[in-house]
């Protein structure tokens, strides 16, 4: 990420912003496990943090969430310095880490009460916000199970609703789809995505999943070694690797092969079962080019299809997915 | 001049605030350990059972007074039982991830630790009271000076939790590893803390050692209560237990902060 780019984010925070991570830095020993990533958070903006096991997502999101200190920089967090006003600043914040951390000896409802009381919720208050989130997560009827008795989806719905009962300003979430079943999975992208539009909530997200990522995210920034690779909306991002834009030709009948359709005999096409994939720039070009050529051969197309690059190749793109890692 | 005067108001009442917040995360930890981790069958039972029979074993062959054997046993159950769980807490914490909660919830680090030495003193100065119970209905014995007594036993229950949830600092998640370190540290302070050999018995290097530990003075005051001359004094047993406290958990406040920025 270029100065100027970092200079914009920072004047940016300046403004109506719920997360600031000014020139965050994080050393362990001789290890630099998050070098010097600057970028803001607006209020009410749902921003992705996408990058491969090991770039420094997770430490950067404990240094906002006040679990790790920064080597250098700071992190502001609702307008409080998380290191310096740590209690101040986690008030407005509720987690939900990747692995899940509920008492296990506590019941769903003692769970949730625990956290609201920790944030100080008024007691009358709490019990109705418990039972509130308990009925949107679809936890109502198990409320007094114990969370060793929950499975893996429920216990994330459980931490969203520990997460949630102190109303907080902004909501940060490390993979929260991950291994769930589908139920679990809409609930929780659903419910997310409403307390943000209803609510106003910012929400920061650390995933693998772009799918997830692309589907609710404002913003979006991608990690690599400790550094700040990429930072913007998912369709710029997506702008950003043209080359990766790609034509899906499919026959009705035997097809042909793509050199004897193509403009270029050096264009990369990806083989599939009933057709293949050409990647250009100009994919519109490409399509009207096969078109022609399959209507003078006498083939018949089942479909002919244009089609943006994914966040998952720009994440590629930018990362290096050779690697292997996200 | 007005406006500094208000700043420096504003100040205090922010600093206030604070502190009844903290206090508050305390006591809701502090509660949540109870639930959790103490009000469970084996531990209470484990928490009188096992030094109950531990000084019998010892008093059966010397044959102790009553003077003597009930403030022993009342004093081993209350370190026993209020310095048990405390170094588990947090490394049963971290294993099950629920530490993180904790970290990046409101509560500070002084709130957890001082829930944590909360709720060990509350269980240990509760059910000791047992043993102490028991002993003053089925025996003789009878408590003669209630205030030292009363004294030893609240001082003694938050200075044994202290050195438990200090002793709950070093960087590991396995609780058997704290628990090995936790009985190195806790049987040498009782074997020099009077509890078995009176002090005027001990060896000369007995003697030098016995002020080192917590137990020697929770003892010594329990004892007085119970009518038999105190060997460090009063006040030197009110004082040394207080300064144990502090120095408890300021190095647990040390050491934790420390453990969580190398797990971390």
């Amino acid at each position: 990420m270029d100065r100027l780019t970092i200079a914009r984010h920072r004047s940016a925070a300046t403004g109506d912003t719920a997360l600031v991570a000014d020139d965050l830095t994080r050393r362990f020993g001789e290890k630099v496990a998050v070098d010097h990533v600057s970028f803001s958070v607006g209020r009410g903006e749902v921003f992705g943090f996408l990058g491969p096991n090991g770039a420094g997502k997770s430490t950067t999101a404990r240094m906002l969430t006040g679990y790790v200190a920064p080597t250098e920089g700071r992190a502001m967090v609702a307008g409080f310095d998380a290191a310096l006003s740590p209690s101040a600043a986690r008030r407005h914040i509720g987690v939900v880490p990747e692995e899940a951390n509920v008492y296990a000896d506590l019941t769903v409802r003692q769970n949730v009460l625990l956290m609201a009381d920790l944030h100080g919720v008024s007691k009358a208050e709490r019990e109705q916000r418990c039972s509130d989130l308990l009925k949107t997560f679809d936890l109502d009827d198990r409320k007094k199970q114990k969370g060793r008795e929950l499975s893996k989806g429920l216990r994330q719905r459980l931490m969203l609703c520990m997460a949630l009962v102190s109303s907080p300003q902004i909501l940060f979430l490390d993979e929260p789809t991950s291994g769930l079943d589908v139920a679990s999975t809409r609930i929780i992208r659903e419910v997310i995505a409403r307390m943000n539009r209803e609510h106003g909530m910012t929400v920061f997200i650390s995933t693998h999943n772009m799918e997830e990522a692309d589907q609710l995210c404002h913003r979006v920034a991608i990690i690599d070694r400790g550094r700040l690779a990429a930072i913007d909306t998912p369709a710029a991002l997506r702008g950003r690797v043209d080359s990766r834009r790609s034509v899906v030709v499919k026959f009705a009948g035997p097809g042909a092969a793509p050199a004897d359709l193509l403009p270029r005999p050096d264009m990369e096409v990806e083989m599939l079962v009933d057709g293949w994939r050409v990647f250009s720039p100009e994919p519109g070009l490409v399509a009207q080019h096969i078109a022609a050529q399959s209507q003078a051969l006498g083939l018949r197309i089942e479909a002919l299809n244009t089609l943006s690059p994914t966040l998952e190749e720009v994440f590629v793109s930018i990362t290096g997915g050779s690697r292997g890692r996200a | 001049m007005a406006a500094l005067e208000t700043a420096a108001a504003a100040a205090r009442e922010n600093t206030v605030t604070e502190f009844r917040r903290q206090l508050r995360c305390a006591w809701v930890i502090a509660k949540k350990n109870a639930r959790v981790y103490y009000l469970k069958g084996p531990v209470v039972t484990f928490g009188i059972v096992f030094p109950l029979f531990f000084y019998l074993s010892f008093a059966a062959g010397h044959d102790a007074p009553l003077s003597v054997m009930v403030p022993g046993i009342a004093a081993m159950a209350l370190f026993f039982t209020a310095s048990a769980v405390g170094p588990l807490v947090t490394p049963w914490e971290r294993q099950a991830r629920t530490f993180e909660r904790l970290v990046t919830s409101p509560a500070s680090l002084s709130a957890i630790l001082a829930g944590d030495v909360g709720a060990g003193a509350a269980f240990g100065a509760l059910l000791a009271l047992l043993p102490l119970v028991a002993a003053l209905v089925l025996t003789s014995a009878q408590v003669s000076a209630p205030m030292p007594l009363l004294a030893g036993w609240l001082l003694g229950a938050v200075a044994f939790s202290s050195l438990g949830v200090l002793m709950a600092a070093p960087a590991t998640d396995t609780p058997s590893q704290v628990m090995m370190l936790s009985n190195l540290v806790r049987l040498p302070l009782i074997f020099v803390s009077g509890v078995f050999v009176p002090h005027r018995q001990m060896p000369r290097w007995g003697q030098w050692l016995s002020p080192l530990s917590p137990l020697s003075y929770c003892a010594d005051l329990i004892r007085v209560g119970f009518g038999s001359p105190s060997y460090f004094g009063v006040a030197t047993d009110v004082a040394a237990l207080a300064g144990f406290i502090v120095v408890f958990t300021a190095a647990a406040h040390f050491f934790h902060r420390r453990t969580r920025n190398r797990l971390a």
